[in-house]
C-alpha cells in the first residue's frame, strides 16, 4: 500500500522544492514531494549561465540532476496536484486530485505562474496559438506571423528570438516605452520584421480552432484595429497563484507567501521557499538556497515538536 | 515493447490504419517540458505492454507534415487516435496518471 503519512510534504518541484527535498531527506525526514511538474520555471529556460559551477546548462538538465540527487537520498515524488490543505490539531491533511496524505510539516514551493492577459478568446485558444512559453512553442511558428504582448525583458527577448524564426512580429506594449534593458530595446528597434505598437493593448484574441487575429486598441486614441496572426505570445510577467493557502498563511499585497528570514510562514509547521514567497530576486540559485533553509528549519521544528532539543544551525 | 517512433512516413500505417488506439507524444529536442515527458512515455509504453493500445512519439522538427495537419502549436501535445481519427488532444506536460486516465477510458 502507498505510504500516506510523512514527516514533511513539499509542494512544488522547482529549484526550491527539489533542494528542500535533498536537505530534508538527508536529515532522514520521510519526505514526499507533490507536484504538477519537475523543474518549474527553470525548465523553460534554454540556457542557464549563472548557476555556480556550471558554465552553461539547460534548465531541464539542471533540474533533472537535482531531482535525481533528492531521490538518491530517499525523497519520494508524486505527480499530483494539491487541491486542499487542512490544518488539524497536530498535523496537516493534504488532499490531492487522487489521494489524501498526512504531514507533520509542509514546505510551500510552488513558484510563480505566467500571468494571463485576461481578454476574451485567451482561454479558449490556449495551446491553439496562445502560448506562454517561447522556448517551448516559438520554433513551431516558423515563417508565420506572431504577436508578442508585453513591455519588459521577457517580451523583448521573445520578440528577438521570434524575429529569427517568424516572418512578421507585432510587439504590443501597454506603455509608451519599454521597461527592458536598453541594449535589448535598441536591437529590437532595428529589427525590420518587428513592428512595435506602443500605448496599446490586446483587447480580444479571435479564431475558430486556432488563433486567426487579435484586436489591438490604442489607449490614447482609443482606436481599434485587427491584426491577422498565427500565434500570440503572452509575456506580461508572473503571478503567485496562492488561493490554495490563502486561509492558511499570510500573503502580501502581491499574493506571495510572507516569510521571515528562516522561511517560516505565519502558520507554525508551514514553511515556504523560492519564487512563491515575498523574498526579492527570483533566481534559480536563490530559490535553491531558500529551499535548503526551509528544509533545515522544518527539521528543527519537527525535532522540537518531539521534545528533542536540537540546534540545526551550528554557525551561531 | 518500447514506444514506437512515429514519422511522416509511417504515420498512416502505424496510427491511422492501426487496429488499436494510439497515443502519440509530439515533442522536440529544444523543449524542456517535452524532455520531462519522454521518460513518462517510456514508462507508459512498458506498463501498457500486451494491452490493446500503442504508445508512440513524434519529433516535431523532423515531421512537419503531420505536425501541420493536426495544427500543433504547443508542445508537448498528446493526441489519442482511434478508428482513424484523433479523439482526444492535450497540450502541456501532464502527470502520468492523467495520461493513463485518457487511455483507460477507451480500453
Amino acid at each position: 500500500m502507498q505510504k500516506k503519512e510523512f514527516d514533511l510534504i513539499i509542494i512544488g518541484a522547482g529549484a526550491a522544492g527539489l533542494t528542500a527535498a535533498i536537505y530534508a531527506a538527508r536529515r532522514t525526514l520521510t519526505t514526499l514531494v507533490l507536484t504538477k511538474d519537475i523543474g518549474g520555471q527553470a525548465n523553460l529556460a534554454s540556457h542557464i549561465e549563472n548557476y555556480p559551477g556550471y558554465d552553461s546548462t539547460d534548465g531541464f538538465e539542471l533540474m533533472d540532476k537535482i531531482k535525481k540527487q533528492a531521490e538518491k537520498f530517499g525523497a519520494r515524488f508524486l505527480m499530483q496536484e494539491v487541491k486542499e490543505i487542512k490544518k488539524q490539531d497536530k498535523y496537516f491533511q493534504i488532499i490531492t486530485t487522487q489521494s489524501k496524505f498526512t504531514a507533520h510539516a509542509i514546505i510551500l514551493a510552488f513558484g510563480l505562474t505566467p500571468r494571463d492577459l485576461g481578454v476574451p478568446g485567451e482561454q479558449e485558444l490556449k495551446n491553439k496559438g496562445v502560448s506562454y512559453c517561447i522556448n517551448c512553442d516559438g520554433p513551431l511558428f516558423k515563417e508565420k506571423t506572431v504577436v508578442v504582448v508585453g513591455g519588459g525583458n521577457s517580451a523583448l527577448d521573445a520578440a528577438e528570438y521570434l524575429s529569427k524564426i517568424a516572418t512578421q512580429i507585432y510587439l504590443i506594449n501597454r506603455g509608451d516605452s519599454f521597461q527592458g534593458e536598453r541594449c535589448l530595446v535598441e536591437r529590437i528597434e532595428k529589427m525590420k520584421n518587428i513592428k512595435v505598437f506602443s500605448n496599446s493593448e490586446v483587447s480580444e484574441i479571435e479564431g475558430e480552432n486556432k488563433v486567426a487575429s487579435v484586436r489591438v486598441k490604442n489607449n490614447q486614441t482609443t482606436q481599434e484595429q485587427e491584426l491577422f496572426c498565427d500565434g500570440v505570445f503572452v509575456e506580461v510577467g508572473y503571478v503567485a497563484k496562492t488561493d490554495l493557502v490563502k486561509d492558511l498563511v499570510e500573503l502580501n499585497e502581491r499574493r506571495q507567501v510572507k516569510i521571515n528570514r528562516n522561511c517560516e510562514t505565519s502558520c507554525p509547521g508551514v514553511f515556504a521557499a523560492g519564487d512563491v514567497t515575498d523574498i526579492a530576486y527570483k533566481q534559480v540559485v536563490i530559490a535553491a538556497g531558500e529551499g535548503a533553509k526551509a528544509a533545515l528549519q522544518a527539521y528543527q521544528y519537527l525535532q522540537q515538536k518531539q521534545g528533542k532539543s536540537v540546534k540545526v544551525d551550528w554557525g551561531i | 515493447m518500447p514506444e514506437i517512433k512515429i514519422t511522416d512516413q509511417n504515420f498512416e500505417e502505424e496510427v491511422i490504419k492501426s487496429n488499436q488506439p494510439v497515443l502519440v507524444d509530439f515533442w522536440a529536442e529544444w523543449c524542456g517540458p517535452c524532455k520531462v515527458m519522454l521518460p513518462v512515455i517510456e514508462e507508459l509504453a512498458k506498463e501498457y505492454e500486451g494491452k490493446p493500445v500503442k504508445i508512440g512519439k513524434m519529433n516535431v522538427d523532423e515531421n512537419p507534415q503531420t505536425v501541420g495537419k493536426f495544427g500543433i502549436l504547443s508542445i508537448p501535445t498528446f493526441i489519442l487516435f482511434k478508428d482513424e481519427k484523433p479523439i482526444n488532444q492535450q497540450a502541456g506536460a501532464l502527470p502520468k496518471e492523467k495520461l493513463k486516465e485518457l487511455i483507460d477510458q477507451i480500453l
